[in-house]
């Protein structure tokens, strides 16, 4: 039922510029997969190592501020990928050297500093950034001679980019990297006495997601052609933590949930309400109140106790005949 | 060679002084126990010792290793395994999945982001084997939260002993415990074969001393009484401190 089920939703996103038509929803969609995937970056730390930082969207700007100017100086489309990414490793080695010396909110308020630290560079340093203009790229790649230009062509070439992400996420959080990883979040403490070397689980599991938001961050700029400052900003890093916990931290569908709803509501619905920010603070209250766990787990938990019911009630309405005829013979 | 030697051990907080010059030798295969009213620094002293605490001074040698310095996990690595007085277990996982995450602690295996756990065969046969020894099999695969507090109690010591540790410390492992369950972990804990050398906390002075070899009695961080079962159970700072007149 569950491999039908993720069959049945891979087909309908595989095909969704064929059902869609037009480029304008193709493009959000588009931009679902690509905060997915930045999404999924933050779930691997907010998630299941339970660092939850506010300062990812600094790590994404690196990776799109790193890559536009390497394409701007001429750099080849290789060139460009993986200077990006390891500009952005080293980097969220660097936020991870940092940030792992606090606990609880001293972690949260450092990842603050460090992504506002990368927001005052892209803000500031003008020579290099271009300020508040930002960084305009002219073309989109063509991977393997093919063009990225039309909606069609970079929703798929994002797609595939998406299953690969998720795919890796599977085979990460299934691993026992991953479950060590989960038992740093529950009981760091333990795990040190087990053997485990915490502070290291966590250093390579910033690495990994920071790996995940370059590439999150690298299609950003190919989609937009174009990073400025906000991107990088505060509002960016609490949006896609707000996608990973209204979707369900610590679960594999609940960041791709999550931006869903986000990116819906501030590209689709902002055109037919103009208090969209309003409507979606509601809805992750209702969220917060309703499905702590977040959307998917808090469904898989409605769903669960909906198919009890339904299994309780045959029983009642057996045993009500039963007594009748109990009564009767009385 | 001692199996576990802590030579004038001293830790305060602040003003507090929790540990003063505490000495102390646990022969190989030895089955120690530590006695001492609460506060008297006997949960400290394990911290001390699995270095989940800083020492001030002193030094802390395990089979003549001095490994004062080393980090607690790779005291783990060395052969000392221990158990909480508040259980520390992961509730959202199976008892299975409990007890392999202790064993991969001491596999490089920890490190692999790309193999499948639950394909780890080896592994999961030798969870299951420390979940047999204490009882659990059974119940391998349900979630620590749908468990009773006297099987996340089994659970504990199974994870200490999937480990195979050399040196075994157990902080009050009866805690909790109802009678029957209370034999039942005594049981299991006579049964631990002699190559492992335990020192447990304990307050339940039956069961405890039915266990102990030697005891050593701590008041106020220090080391007060210290003997052979009998000795210190008949000597007069132990009733006067601990048992009562």
């Amino acid at each position: 039922m569950k491999r039908i089920a993720i069959a049945v939703a891979l087909l309908i996103l595989a095909t969704v510029p064929l059902w869609i038509g037009n480029s304008f929803y193709i493009n959000i969609a588009a931009q679902v997969l690509i905060y997915a995937i930045f999404a999924l970056s933050l779930n691997i730390l907010a998630g299941y190592a339970g660092l939850v930082t506010l300062g990812h969207a600094g790590l994404f700007g690196v990776a799109a501020y790193t890559a536009g100017l390497l394409i701007t100086s001429g750099h080849g489309q290789l060139v460009v990928a993986l200077g990006s990414c390891a500009m952005t490793i080293a980097i969220a080695g660097v936020f991870a050297v940092l940030a792992l010396r606090g606990t609880g909110l001293g972690f949260v308020m450092i990842t603050v500093a460090l992504g506002e630290i990368c927001w005052g560079l892209a803000f500031r340093w003008i020579s290099v950034t271009n300020g508040d203009n930002g960084v305009t790229i002219n073309v989109r790649p063509h991977p393997f001679g093919f063009s990225l230009e039309s909606a069609e062509a970079f929703y798929w070439a994002t797609f595939a980019v998406f299953l690969l992400t998720i795919g890796s996420m599977a085979v990460f959080v299934a691993s026992p990297f991953g479950a060590a990883l989960r038992g740093t979040r529950d009981q760091p403490r333990r795990m040190t006495a087990l053997g485990y070397n915490v502070w290291l689980t966590r250093f390579l599991a910033f690495l990994f997601s920071g790996f995940w938001s370059a590439v999150a961050g690298l299609l950003y700029l190919y989609y937009n052609q174009f990073i400025s400052p906000e991107a990088v900003s505060l509002s960016s890093s609490a949006e896609a933590l707000l996608m990973v916990i209204a979707g369900g931290s610590g679960t594999l569908l609940g960041p791709v949930i999550g931006a869903g709803l986000v990116v819906i509501m501030k590209d689709v619905a902002s055109a037919y309400i103009s208090r969209w920010n309003f409507v979606l603070g509601a809805i992750f209250v209702l969220i917060v109140v309703f499905m702590p766990d977040g959307l998917v787990p808090g469904s898989m938990r409605a769903w669960r106790w909906l198919n009890s019911r339904r299994v309780r009630t045959p029983v009642a309405a057996t045993a009500t005949p039963a007594i009748e005829v109990a009564d009767d013979g009385a | 060679m001692t199996a576990l030697e802590v030579r004038g051990l001293n830790k305060s907080f602040g003003g507090l002084r929790v540990t003063g010059g505490v000495n102390l030798i646990v022969e190989p295969g030895e089955r120690r126990l530590i006695i001492g009213q609460n506060g008297a620094g006997k949960t400290t002293l394990f911290n001390l010792i699995t270095g989940e605490l800083s020492i001030d001074a002193g030094q802390v040698l395990l089979f003549g290793s001095n490994i004062t310095r080393a980090p607690t996990r790779r005291r783990a690595h060395m052969g000392l395994a221990r158990t909480y007085q508040i259980i520390t277990l992961f509730p959202g996982e199976t008892l299975l999945r409990n007890v392999t995450l202790s064993l991969l602690g001491l596999s490089p295996l920890r490190w692999n982001p790309l193999a499948r756990l639950d394909r780890q065969q080896h592994l999961v046969d030798k969870a299951l084997a420390a979940l047999s020894r204490v009882g659990l099999q059974h119940l391998a695969d349900r979630p620590v939260a749908q468990t009773s507090y006297g099987e996340r109690r089994r659970v504990e010591i199974a994870m200490a002993l999937a480990q195979e540790p050399k040196v075994l410390l157990l902080d009050e492992p009866f805690a909790g415990l109802s009678v029957e369950e209370r034999g039942d972990v005594l049981r299991l804990i006579g049964s631990i074969p002699r190559d492992v050398t335990i020192v447990m906390i304990e307050h339940d002075m039956d069961v405890a001393l039915e266990f102990a070899e030697r005891i050593t009695l701590l008041h106020f961080g220090q080391v007060v009484v210290e003997g052979s079962r009998a000795e210190v159970v008949e000597h007069p700072r132990t009733k006067e401190i601990y048992l009562g007149a």
